[in-house]
């Protein structure tokens, strides 16, 4: 993984987005989204609900389908092929080649229920990589000690609290070995007294150098992880920039308005 | 607020005396007592006008019970029975998905497939396959349109009663499995198709390893009352000789006329075998509830019959 990104290092940004554009019915949600992510970038996205950054990040890994621009992770278009003036949507099985190596962690969690901690963390290792049973369930018993819950292989999904729950399902993406990581709102269906435990992870990661793209509205942590802070509202990247300058000095009157609401 | 205060702190514990100690007498439920005796009285009574009756010939129930037609007749019915929940299952699995699908000709052929094998009677359905000659005289398969076949078939040949009999219950029971299948799938979340796609997974390992697996939770105990109401639909293939286990007492009592012992020698093996399935359904309900709060423990009867905790919870 880290001759990957090295080798993104020298080749430019990991994510490159350039005028996307989706719409649901008549409603267009996104206006044109542009965006850089280099490689061990933290990029946290804010934004009023509705503004359209979850739709954004779901549409890096190909869960929604775009209806203008691009996308590309990883040295790829993401979910299109490139013909002459226009991008073509990509097969099923090659779009889910393409997000094994994009990792993703839900606002609701969405472990399997049926499945034990360990089995869901094994699970597409096994299914997908078409890793050894033995080498996926070492890799996932690391991936769970450094999450902390090394001691809960065995419990189903529901026998753990929320915040174990999502701190689970980023060892499940971290099991693939993705170079980049997508966060949705990871920590806003958690009570508050479990939102540290899951953004400890979280930072823990981004200090090993992983690459991340998080949509949150965790300002702390925005200040203390993002080396890049994206604010966007209805639909449009307002301003980009350090979290100093994004949250700490505002240029634009909507960002002032969204974060006196917020802070 | 300044004038609520804490409890005073020299307030000491109640004191308690001998007189204190009270019995206490539950309510009498006497209407219960009433009730339940006049009940008892009823079924006491009822169970020995049976005993007692000469027609009932329990002589004639012990010695047919085991007779090696009887026998056949319970291998057919259970033949029956395995063989259309089996064409049922599958084929309902593919019905729900075609319901489900993208493409309107393929939701619709599965609606109307549905629409035409729920709203009419089995009993009809049965008949139907049974004449089916006088439908179609040759069965032909090859290519549309071009007068060239591979197979070309006596129908009376081919579908015997048994043929028909597992084509009709297969069929019908295909349209039932088929919305109880799509129920099933529609009860996962969408965050478990999104979660799985998104870890690289296909479109066929979601449906397969994550969505039908917890489908199965709401599909089992439905298919487990399905199979039995199926063990006992078999009973009306007998319209068309389906050699089951009722055809097979019938075409002896419209010999000896012994109808009542000879149905109740039915009876007494088809309530044997639904018991059976009821107990088979609730292991496996057991076994597709994993992961789901409150059945971590064993139950009564799995208990019962010693099967661990590790068994029933680990895979």
């Amino acid at each position: 993984m880290s001759a990957q990104v090295m080798e993104q290092a020298t080749t430019g940004p990991l994510v490159r987005a350039r005028g996307v554009r989706k719409s649901y019915g008549g409603t267009e949600v996104l206006k044109g989204i542009d965006l850089d992510v280099h490689p061990g970038d933290v990029t946290c996205i804010l934004g009023p609900s509705g503004s359209g950054k979850s739709t954004f990040l779901r549409c890096i890994n190909h869960l929604e389908s775009i209806d203008g621009g691009w996308i590309e992770a990883n040295g790829e278009l993401v979910g299109y092929r490139r013909k002459d003036a226009r991008i073509h949507e990509l097969r099923p099985r090659e779009a889910a080649r393409q997000r094994e190596d994009i990792g993703m962690v839900f606002q609701r969690f969405n472990l399997f229920p049926h499945l034990t901690v360990l089995q869901n963390v094994c699970h597409a290792p096994v299914l997908v990589r078409k890793e050894s049973r033995a080498a996926a369930r070492a890799h996932a018993r690391e991936l769970l000690e450094r999450v902390g819950l090394g001691d809960k292989e065995d419990r189903y999904p529901a026998q753990l609290s929320g915040g174990q729950q999502q701190r689970v399902a980023i060892a499940r993406a971290l099991a693939m070995r993705p170079p980049l990581m997508l966060f949705d709102e990871p920590t806003s269906a958690l009570d508050p007294e479990l939102v540290g435990e899951v953004l400890d992870a979280m930072k823990s990661l981004a200090r090993d150098g992983m690459t991340m793209i998080v949509v949150t509205h965790e300002m702390g942590f925005a200040r203390e992880v993002a080396t890049s802070v994206v604010f966007m509202d209805d639909g449009t990247v307002v301003e980009t920039g350090s979290a100093a300058q994004v949250i700490g000095a505002p240029q634009h009157e909507r960002t002032r308005a969204f974060l006196s609401k917020v802070l | 607020m300044s004038a609520v205060t804490a409890p005073q702190a020299d307030r000491a514990a109640p004191a308690r005396t001998a007189s204190d100690d009270l019995d206490v007498v539950p309510l009498r439920h006497w209407g219960r007592w009433v009730a339940a005796l006049l009940v008892g009285l009823v079924a006491a009574s009822f169970l020995l006008s049976l005993a007692r009756n000469p027609n009932l010939d329990w002589t004639t129930v012990g010695t047919y019970l085991t007779k090696d037609f009887v026998i056949r007749g319970v291998g057919i019915t259970l033949l029956l029975t395995a063989l259309a929940m089996v064409i049922g299952t599958v084929g309902g699995v593919l019905v729900a998905v075609m319901r489900l699908s993208a493409n309107p000709v393929l939701s619709w052929s599965a609606w109307l497939f549905v629409w035409f094998f729920r709203g009419t009677p089995l009993l009809v359905q049965i008949i139907f396959w049974g004449f089916l000659a006088a439908l179609y005289e040759r069965i032909q398969i090859g290519v549309p349109f071009t007068g060239w076949h591979l197979v070309d078939l006596d129908t009376n040949a081919v579908v015997t009663p048994i043929v028909a009999a597992v084509l009709a219950l297969g069929l019908n029971e295909m349209a039932y499995a088929a919305e109880i299948v799509r129920g099933g799938i529609l009860s996962v979340e969408d965050g478990q198709d999104d979660a799985a796609t998104a870890l690289g997974l296909t479109r066929a390992q979601t449906m397969r390893t994550i969505v039908l697996p917890q489908a199965m939770r709401v599909i089992v105990p439905p298919m487990g009352n399905e199979t039995i109401t199926m063990l006992k639909s078999t009973a009306l293939v007998s319209v068309i000789g389906g050699r089951d286990l009722l055809t097979a007492v019938q075409s002896v009592y419209a010999q000896n006329f012994k109808v009542i012992p000879l149905l109740v020698v039915a009876a007494m093996w088809y309530l044997a075998l639904t018991s059976v399935l009821s107990l088979g359904q609730y292991f496996l309900e057991r076994r597709f509830g994993r992961g789901r709060r409150g059945s971590a423990g064993p139950g009564v009867i799995s208990r019962w019959f010693k099967v661990s905790a590790a068994e029933g919870v680990a895979r």
